[in-house]
């Protein structure tokens, strides 16, 4: 399997602080990729510095053989990231379609096109019938369905999401899972950071596991799962 | 084309829009020489604050020196008319380049350097100071004593050179602001629109959605300055005189966004409305005052000033998205 | 050009920079603190102005004596201001809370336009062309007992924030908002409290000018602006940066004034703005915020 994403030897401080340190890690192509660990390990910050929000102080971001160290976002998504945030960012005063329309216009030629891309991607979502509602009107599980909408709509060759599963129902979060699963089927590659550990069972073939800036464990999730270090940082020295 | 221009928009809207037309394009039969020069002013606002409405309601970016690309359009324009004898119509080209040109350099310094918000409504309004009193010392166009352009007979209308009666006058800043509105229609359903309001809402997002914002903010700018000279070259060629202190000074500045503000920024139609609403009142308080026989310089502002403040605490978003809701003008079907 | 004239200009230049400072000081307070930008700063000044100006032609009280009276109104209004007008405002987007006041400006410009008119006016006290003689410099009275009253009321201003409880409220409202409402501060008044504080010094910096220039209700603005290339180039939410700003400004206007033209004299405080904004956002003595 050849890398797709490779991160090498990444890291970041912020005034002293470091928040990502030596983290190195690869994303196969067309594979689910989990990124797990408890909160403050720096999971949302090694995204940041995939796609391009934060400069790595040292270590390389190479996609499928690029070196995207240093880039700016935009320039990120046009080499074919895709990306969700962790607090949701929807275009708060434009309807559903016009959120996934500027999406799908980085792959569309034209405004018309890009119409019609974003009704297969919310069909896909099951955002179709909400395409008119501003989307400030959205559920909070709905606005991830829509950033989510949004970035598929670039058509990324790999895809970050940031914890979309919190705060979804059961149902709903089978019907994502089915989502992520029929697009990695069709080619698309993910790097998920998940606290949600049915999705990432059931979706990763490959976990990575981040304490404090450093990654303390990789493998499938079921080695990962049973590694004592990673069950030490999860529920503590003592529950063990 | 027609039909590219009218998708989303509600029929109702397009019947209305229609009828003030054409109540505007008759006007100059039926009312005085006051009130056309009313009308000519709702238009002038309406058209500038139509352009200034791009950099603020389509980027985001507050800017309080406008009155910068006013002036910078109204000198280009009139110094090329006044010392070689050119038409106005090939003169608005140094206009337009030079009002871009400054817009481009404020858009760079202010985004290159990260200077947003208030600090960027203060760099726009310290520019256009910089300009009134720059070209206060500007001695090629005579300074602080006024530019003044030739006025010959108003008895025929000069087009080529923008000489002659209020009413070429009116039909030229109907036209204008008719093809501003086009425009900026045109625009919001093209990408570039998509683009800017999604800069809008959320930059971050905009990024991650490969919007390279720098760009895009830049075309605002650039677009909202050159659009916003040309009204300058009109005000050049009706007034007939320029003063620095007058043209660039920031009252100049805080009243072509009156409109807007009021009318409701970031909409099509609001800056239109706003124009029309503020101009409508301001000229029938002043007749209501010379009923009274009360004559008092300040009043006027004054009263624009309450109309803002009104407007600005209890309408947020201006009076036309609550004005249209009313009217039943709700979000379009998108075709399908 | 003899030395001296360079020094006198400059010694001018300083102390009126003081009072400039001190005006300055009112804008940064409240910026600092309730993040507000005051547009109708400059405008408050001139009210003050004003009626320092009506004081002394109808009771001949003294601008400088008016200066505490003025302070107190002015205080009172920017209160009222705050605690009525904006603090609703508080969340509501930045252009919002701009054009509020603005429109506040507006109102305030164009009423003393209509009350007073347009033609300046100023008074002539008794130490009107009295001067000081420090060795080779030769300073205004007028301008030497205005600086010394900015440097009192600063003075007095850094006192409170800094040993006064209230002042630590303050302080900490301006540090962490959230923080202040947990511990039970109660913010709203605070702020309503800057602000008012806010409002007193420009309105005694007001006074302190009016025996030094003449007031027209336009000036108003241009003091706004002035207050703000201070306050930016000293550096937002430092107190001694605002009187550094004003002094610098004041300087380099006066100097200004006398190497080119007089009238070109703020174009050298806007150019000092655009390359603090540029390239020290921060300003002079500002903490740079993340």
């Amino acid at each position: 399997m050849t890398a797709f994403l490779q991160i090498d030897n990444l890291s970041k401080s912020f005034s002293g602080l470091k928040a990502v340190q030596n983290v190195s890690f690869t994303v196969p192509k067309g594979e689910i990729v989990g990124l797990i660990g408890p909160n403050g390990a720096g999971k949302t910050t090694c995204f940041n510095l995939i796609a391009g929000v934060y400069k790595p102080d040292e270590g390389t971001v190479t996609l499928d053989g690029k070196s995207i160290g240093g880039w700016r976002p935009d320039q990120i998504c046009l080499a074919g990231v895709g990306r969700t945030f962790q607090i949701v960012k929807p275009f708060a005063g434009l309807s559903v379609l016009e959120n996934v329309i500027v999406g799908a216009l980085k792959a569309s030629p034209s405004v018309t096109d890009a119409r019609e891309k974003s009704k297969a991607v919310l069909e896909r979502l099951g955002l179709w019938h909400k395409r008119n509602q501003q989307a400030s009107e959205l559920t909070l599980p709905e606005r991830k369905r829509l950033e989510v909408a949004r970035a598929l709509a670039t058509e990324p060759q790999i895809l970050l999401l940031d914890e979309v599963m919190a705060g979804l129902r059961p149902t709903e979060m089978d019907t994502m899972v089915s989502v992520f699963r029929e697009l990695n089927a069709s080619g698309l590659t993910i790097l998920m950071i998940e606290h949600v550990m049915r999705a990432v069972m059931t979706l990763s073939k490959k976990v990575v596991v981040l304490n404090y800036g450093k990654v303390i464990a990789t493998g499938t999730p079921n080695v990962v799962t049973r590694d004592p270090a990673v069950l030490e940082c999860y529920l503590g020295e003592e529950a063990l | 084309m027609i039909r590219h221009l009218l998708d989303g928009v509600p029929r109702a809207g397009i019947v209305m829009l229609l009828a003030v037309l054409a109540a505007l394009l008759i006007a100059p039969f039926f009312v005085g020489g006051y009130l056309l020069s009313v009308l000519f002013l709702i238009l002038y606002f309406a058209y500038v604050g139509q352009a200034w409405n791009i950099m603020m309601g389509f980027a985001g970016q507050l800017s309080l020196g406008h009155s910068l690309y006013v002036g910078l359009g109204a000198y280009g324009a009139a110094a090329l008319y006044v010392h070689y004898g050119i038409s106005p119509w090939i003169g608005l080209g140094a206009s337009i380049v030079i009002s871009g040109l400054a817009g481009a350099v404020i858009g760079f310094l202010a985004f290159r350097f990260g200077v947003a918000g208030v600090y960027f409504a203060i760099l726009t309004i310290a520019f256009a100071e910089f300009a009134r009193i720059g070209f206060d010392h500007f001695t090629w166009v005579a300074g602080s004593s006024g530019f003044f352009l030739p006025v010959e007979n108003y008895r025929t209308n000069d087009f080529w050179n923008l000489r002659g009666s209020p009413t070429m006058f009116y039909y030229l800043m109907l036209g204008m602001t008719v093809a501003a509105l086009l425009l900026c229609h045109l625009l919001l359903k093209s990408r570039v629109g998509y683009y800017w309001l999604a800069i809008r809402e959320s930059p971050e997002a905009a990024q991650a959605l490969g919007i390279n914002i720098f760009k895009y903010k830049m075309y605002a700018v650039v677009l909202s300055a050159a659009m916003t000279s040309l009204a300058g070259v009109i005000f050049a060629f009706y007034y007939n005189n320029l003063f620095p202190e007058q043209i660039f000074h920031i009252s100049r500045s805080i009243e072509l966004i009156l409109g807007p503000i009021i009318g409701g920024v970031g909409t099509l139609i609001g800056p239109i409305v706003g124009a029309f609403l503020l101009t409508a009142l301001a000229e029938g308080l002043r007749e209501v005052m010379l009923q009274i026989g009360v004559e008092v310089p300040g009043v006027k502002q004054v009263f624009y000033g309450f109309c803002l403040l009104w407007v600005v605490i209890f309408l947020p978003e201006g009076v036309w998205p609550p004005l249209a809701k009313l009217l039943g003008f709700n979000k379009p079907e998108r075709e399908d | 050009m003899p030395i001296e004239i360079y020094l006198n200009v400059a010694a001018s230049g300083l102390l009126t920079g003081l009072v400039y400072g001190l005006m300055a000081l009112g804008l940064s307070v409240i910026f600092g603190v309730v993040r507000v930008v005051n547009f109708a700063h400059g405008e408050m000044m001139t009210v003050g102005m004003y009626v320092a100006i009506l004081a002394f032609t109808t009771l001949g009280l003294d601008p400088l004596v008016m200066m505490i009276p003025i302070a107190a109104i002015l205080f009172v209004f920017g209160y009222l201001m705050q605690a009525r007008m904006i603090n609703p405002f508080i969340n509501r987007p930045e252009h919002s809370q701009f054009m509020l006041l603005v429109a506040v400006a507006l109102i305030l410009v164009n009423l003393q336009l209509i009350f007073f008119g347009p033609d300046a006016r100023g008074v002539q006290t008794s130490y009107s062309f009295d001067s000081y003689q420090i060795g080779p410099v030769i300073v205004d009275a007028a301008k030497v007992y205005a600086a010394v009253a900015a440097l009192a009321v600063a003075g007095a201003l850094f006192a409170f924030f800094r040993f006064t409880l209230v002042g630590k409220a303050i302080r900490a409202c301006a540090d962490n908002y959230q923080g202040a409402l947990v511990v039970g501060l109660n913010v709203k008044h605070l702020y309503a409290l800057t602000f008012g504080l806010g409002a007193a010094c420009v309105g005694a910096a007001g006074a302190m000018l009016v025996p030094i220039i003449d007031v027209t209700p336009t000036i108003g603005p241009a003091y706004t602006l002035l207050a703000f290339v201070i306050v930016i180039t000293g550096g937002l939410g430092s107190m001694p940066g605002a009187l550094l700003g004003g002094v610098l400004i004041g300087v380099t206007e006066a100097l200004g004034g006398v190497l080119f033209t007089p009238s070109a004299k703020s174009m050298f405080a806007f150019a000092i703005l655009v390359l603090v904004l540029l390239f020290r956002p921060q300003g002079i003595l500002g903490r740079k915020t993340s």
